[in-house]
Parts: structure tokens; C-alpha cells; sequence
């Protein structure tokens, strides 16, 4: 047997391992209860099987129907992004507004085609002095500007 | 319903043109514009990013605001498109086609008109079918049980993977993705801690912002990434804007089709801006005299779809107004955003917040005609906007994005979680699974589960009840006979040129 899509062949998979996932785990925790009173594993054992039908149909589809193959991972913009987002939230309360914005522009712009120190670190004050002005002064958000130690 | 739709329209006005208002209209409205202007960002991302600024808004601020966005990235969305042969906003993919060609031939100004012109006049029709069709919707509405209630879910979301585009199978199941997604947090029944993994913050479910902006926010940006730049403006000169009496006489008929299709398709479940404005292009090349001008600056190219998506946006509105189901993906955060005031939506909303529903209703026409003014002098304005390069643009996105997922709870755990649903969002992008059916589980995961239950205590267990019930039944046959029409090998074919039809 020749994959013919790989893109609906790893779909299928993907959901395939979700929907026994949700059955499998719905079953050993929860109740299940009767179609009177449907305890708290009805629900979602029904959608876990029937998500993983369709991933059997979308992965049987994959060894006869001809498809394109899976283009390349961007991991570069793939990793720097979500790791800018993740630091900029566990930053806040130790840095401060202030530096986690900065963090989290420097980070996000290294994830890009183009680099340079200047630009990236204009365009953090600038979005600094705006997140400062427009969140904190006007929608008076409840953020720490600067490190805890400083104040 | 004893005050009729003119004392309902003008207790509307009252509340749309108090000052504040108006203020919150037209922020709503150059925000919308403004990203629809700017390809890489659409409605979604940006109201998912400013629901949670909004709870500190009386709910008819926030949510005549939020609306002027979605109709307002129309109206930019067009600018782009035509000026620069890259939709701005998703529903202006078609404008691309003609509209660039007539800017090429020097006709940007005329392009740029007859987009705006057509869409203030289906706005100001798709305003009066709102407030002509929601009162008698809501009242039907009214009566429904949890089994029609259970089936009519089931229609919207089988409506939204037939429109959406690629393999209906795969849309299916990222609908049933969404929701068992949805079902994460506490059992309303029974108090158990469905899916959390002893993780606290997920007792209360994953926030509908935090999944929306991490499938439509962070995962676009890296896919935007991946593209490179390369972004053209065609800014050599807008010339005349008004058109010709010649070019009138060829834009009244599809502006009028367009609004009248858009309108239709805008109230279906599924529907809204793109879907109309690809149907309204095929209509105009189909009826069309001179088929053979279309992809070649044929002014009519422009007139129908863009009438078409102003008015599916604004007529997507009824289904969630009355009945208090999502047509589309922003449809569904309008929802998120009037939980987040505390209000119940469905159709008891129009009786108990007439001065919300009607408020609404006005301020589209008023947003509408902010646009029209605002627009054509401020052209000049957006194209500069066009020149700033995407390196600037998406990490200031990003910071807002992090920002409004942050402050929901203070809780760097929501940005994490928007993190995962970037990767996750970016892995469906690369497997051709499309995004917006699961968002719409995802909504309606809770709402689906609690009407079943009630359904099937209602009927002792029995599952006929819901194609015993006549209305039930009609929205079960309704979702089979939409999936027959896709399954049928002909049709597929229809469908799939439709959504093929895209400028390169």
C-alpha cells in the first residue's frame, strides 16, 4: 500500500488519536450513563468515535485518492513565535510590562526574514509607550509596568 | 411587537446616535477598515483581541463596535484588493480579479467607487431585511424545545462544513474537533471535571478568545512568514473617482443582484461575506453580455461581490440575533462577546434588550453611511498604510494579541494555551483542515450537549423525538439533503470551481 496524500494521510491520523483519546479517557474517568440520564462520558465518547470514523474515512481516502504532499514546516517562525507569546505571559509579573512587550517584540522579529537591532528596538519603545498609554492610563489595566524588585 | 418595525427602528436610532454612540461606531468602523485594509489580519483575530477590552464597555458600546468591525474590514478589504491584487480581508478574494485589472487600465478611482458605493447601498438594504426578518424569526424561535433547538446546531454546523472549502469529511471532523474541545471544563450536570488533567485553570473550559486568537492570530502570522514579502502597491494614480455615466448604467443591476444574493447567503448557516461574494462573481460572469471581459477589468466584477460580502456580513447577523446560533466564525465571537456582558443569547434578547437589538440594527446603517463618507476622502490615507512593511506589522499584532489574552485572567496560562492553539492551528493550515468549522463547535460543544441531554429526557431515551418533532425533523432533513448535494459528484465539482476561482 503506497500513501497517494500524505496530507490526508496524517490528518487522518491526527484525528484518529484525538477521537480515541477522548473515548478512551471518557470511559476510564467519567460516567457513563443511559440515553435518559447521560452521565458525564456520553457525550463525548459519542464525538471521540465519530471523530475517529472520519479520520478512518480521510485515512483510507489517502491510500486511493491522489493529494498533495505536506509543504515544509516553517520552524523558525514556527517556534520563535509561540516561544514570544509564551515568555511575554511568564515575564509580566517578574519584568513588567515594559520589558516583557520588549522581550516579546525582539523574540517575534528574530522569527522574521529581517533582523536589525535599530528598526526592532524602535519599534518596541514604540509599542511600549502605546500598550503603556492606551491599556494601562486609558483602559486602566491592572499590569505591573517595571520588575517587582524595583518596586 | 406591538411598537412596529419604524417605532423599533427609530427607538434604534435614539440609542445609535447618542454621542457615545457614535464615538464607538466609528472607532468600530476605521478599526474594521483598517484591518481590512491590511492583508495578514482580519476580523476575526482583531474582535477575538479587543472582547476582552470590551467587558469594561456597556454591552450596546461594545457590541455596536465590535459589528462595525466586521463591516467595516469589507469596505477595506476592497481598497487592497484592488489597489494591490492581495485580498485584504478573506471576502474580497474576488474583487481582486477585475478590480485590480481596472486599476491597471487606470480605473482604481471608478473600481474604488463603485466598491463603495455598492456596499453602503446593500448595507442600507441588508439593515432593513434585518429588522424585517429578526422579529418573526425570534418569535418562532421562541417556541423551540431542546430537540429542535439540538437539530437546528446540527444544521448549522453540517451548513458550515458544506460551504467551507477543501474535503467535506475533513470538515466534519474538525466541527466534531471543536466540540469535544468544547466539553473541556466542568460538567454542568454533574459537576465533574471533564478533560482538565488537574490542571485548575482548565476547570472553567478553554476561553473561546484564547482558541480564536491562537488559530486565526499567532497560526496566520507564521504562515504569513513562511510567504515572504513581496507586496506591490499600485499607487501610481487613483485618478477620478466618481464613475462614468456609462459605468452606472453597468453597475445598478449587479449591485442590486449582489445585495439580494448576499443577503440570502448571509443569513444561512455557514454563510456570510466570503461565501456571497463568490457566489455574486459567478452570478455577474454567468448573466453577464460580455462573459469574456470578466478577469479583465469588468467593472460589474466589482459591483456584485462587493455589494454581496457588505451585505452577507450584515445579514449574517439574524441567525445569531434571534436564535442565538453562529453563522460564522465572528458571529460566534459576537456571542462570546455578549456572554462576557452577562447576557443569555438567543431569542428572548430582542424582548428583554430592545435598546440593544434595535441599537444594533441602527448603528449598521449608521456605520455604514460613517463609511461612505469617511472612505473615498481617506484613500490616500490607507494606501500609505500599505507601504508599512509586515515586519512592523505582526509583532505589534502579536503584542495586542498577547496583551487582550493576558489581561482576561492576569494569568500567563491563557497565553500558553493561545500558543498550542497557534501550533495547533498551523498543523491543520499545513493538512488543508480548515479552522473555522472547529471554532464553530467549539461554541456550540456546550450548548449542543445540554439540549441533547434535555432532549433525551424529554423523550425517555428515545431518539426519534427528533425527526418525530415536525420542526426538528425539517432541520435534520434540511442538514442530510445539503449533505447529499455535496457528496453528489457533480455538485462537488460546481463547488470546488467556485473556491478555485482565486487570482494567484
Amino acid at each position: 500500500m503506497k500513501i497517494k496524500s500524505p496530507k490526508n494521510f496524517w490528518a487522518g491520523l491526527m484525528f484518529i488519536g484525538t477521537g480515541v483519546f477522548f473515548v478512551v479517557w471518557a470511559m476510564v474517568h467519567y460516567q457513563m450513563g443511559t440515553a435518559v440520564r447521560m452521565g458525564p462520558a456520553y457525550f463525548p465518547t459519542m464525538l471521540g468515535g465519530l471523530l475517529a470514523f472520519l479520520g478512518l474515512l480521510v485515512l483510507i481516502e489517502s491510500f486511493a485518492v491522489e493529494g498533495p504532499k505536506v509543504p515544509k514546516f516553517a520552524f523558525r517562525p514556527l517556534i520563535l513565535i509561540s516561544f514570544a507569546c509564551v515568555l511575554y505571559g511568564y515575564l509580566m509579573k517578574p519584568l513588567g510590562l515594559v520589558g516583557a512587550t520588549a522581550v516579546l517584540v525582539i523574540v517575534s522579529a528574530y522569527g522574521g526574514h529581517e533582523f536589525k537591532w535599530k528598526e526592532v528596538i524602535i519599534l518596541s519603545i514604540a509599542l511600549i509607550v502605546f500598550s503603556v498609554l492606551v491599556f494601562v492610563k486609558g483602559l486602566t489595566l491592572p499590569f505591573p509596568l517595571w520588575p517587582a524588585a524595583f518596586s | 411587537m406591538d411598537a412596529g418595525i419604524l417605532g423599533n427602528l427609530w427607538l434604534g436610532f435614539q440609542v445609535a446616535v447618542t454621542p457615545l454612540h457614535l464615538m464607538y461606531c466609528l472607532i468600530g468602523v476605521m478599526l474594521g477598515t483598517l484591518i481590512g485594509v491590511l492583508p495578514g489580519i482580519g476580523p476575526v483575530a482583531t474582535i477575538a483581541m479587543l472582547l476582552p477590552i470590551t467587558f469594561n464597555l456597556s454591552p450596546v458600546a461594545a457590541l455596536i463596535m465590535l459589528a462595525g468591525i466586521y463591516y467595516g474590514a469589507q469596505y477595506g478589504g476592497s481598497t487592497t484588493a484592488i489597489l494591490v491584487n492581495l485580498p485584504g480581508e478573506s471576502a474580497s478574494v474576488v474583487t481582486c480579479l477585475d478590480g485590480y485589472q481596472m486599476a491597471r487600465q487606470g480605473r482604481a478611482g471608478p473600481a474604488l467607487a463603485t466598491a463603495a458605493i455598492g456596499s453602503f447601498f446593500a448595507g442600507c438594504v441588508a439593515t432593513l431585511i434585518i429588522a424585517l426578518a429578526a422579529p418573526p424569526l425570534a418569535e418562532v424561535a421562541l417556541k423551540f424545545g431542546p430537540a429542535e433547538y439540538f437539530s437546528l446546531m446540527v444544521l448549522g454546523l453540517v451548513a458550515a462544513t458544506v460551504l467551507a472549502h477543501g474535503s467535506l469529511i475533513k470538515a466534519i471532523a474538525m466541527v466534531v474537533f471543536g466540540l469535544l474541545l468544547g466539553i473541556i471544563g466542568t460538567d454542568v450536570n454533574s459537576g465533574v471535571l471533564r478533560f482538565t488533567f488537574d490542571i485548575p485553570e482548565l476547570s472553567d473550559g478553554i476561553g473561546f478568545v484564547v482558541v480564536a486568537m491562537g488559530m486565526f492570530g499567532t497560526a496566520e502570522i507564521i504562515a504569513n512568514l513562511e510567504q515572504g514579502e513581496h507586496r506591490e502597491v499600485f499607487t501610481a494614480k487613483v485618478g477620478r473617482l466618481m464613475p462614468s455615466k456609462e459605468d452606472f448604467k453597468r453597475i445598478w443591476a449587479p449591485i442590486m443582484r449582489g445585495t439580494a444574493l448576499g443577503s440570502f447567503l448571509g443569513i444561512l448557516p455557514g454563510g456570510g461575506a466570503l461565501l456571497a461574494s463568490f457566489g455574486a462573481y459567478t452570478l455577474e460572469k454567468k448573466v453577464s453580455s460580455h462573459p469574456e471581459q470578466f478577469g479583465k477589468g469588468a467593472i460589474e466584477g466589482v459591483a456584485g461581490p462587493e455589494a454581496a460580502n457588505n451585505a452577507g456580513a450584515q445579514t449574517s447577523f439574524i441567525p445569531m440575533l434571534t436564535l442565538g446560533i453562529p453563522g460564522n466564525a465572528v458571529m460566534a465571537l459576537m456571542i462570546g462577546a455578549l456572554m462576557i456582558q452577562g447576557i443569555a443569547p438567543g431569542p428572548q434578547v430582542m424582548n428583554e434588550k430592545p435598546q440593544l437589538f434595535w441599537g444594533l440594527i441602527a448603528s449598521m446603517w449608521v456605520g455604514n453611511l460613517m463609511l461612505v463618507i469617511l472612505n473615498l476622502p481617506l484613500i490616500g490615507m490607507w494606501i500609505k498604510l500599505l507601504s508599512v512593511p509586515y515586519r512592523y506589522l505582526y509583532p505589534s499584532i502579536l503584542t495586542f494579541m498577547a496583551i487582550g489574552v493576558f489581561s482576561l485572567s492576569n494569568n500567563p496560562f491563557d497565553v500558553l494555551i493561545m500558543a498550542i492553539f497557534g501550533l495547533i492551528g498551523y498543523v491543520c493550515v499545513k493538512l488543508e483542515c480548515e479552522p473555522a468549522p472547529m471554532i464553530l463547535g467549539f461554541i456550540l460543544g456546550p450548548l449542543m450537549e445540554e439540549n441533547l441531554r434535555r432532549a433525551m429526557l424529554l423523550s425517555r431515551g428515545d431518539p426519534t423525538t427528533f425527526i418525530t418533532k415536525p420542526i426538528s425533523a425539517g432541520f435534520i432533513i434540511a442538514s442530510v439533503i445539503l449533505l447529499l448535494i455535496v457528496a453528489l459528484p457533480a455538485l462537488r465539482k460546481k463547488r470546488e470551481e467556485v473556491f478555485v476561482e482565486e487570482p494567484k
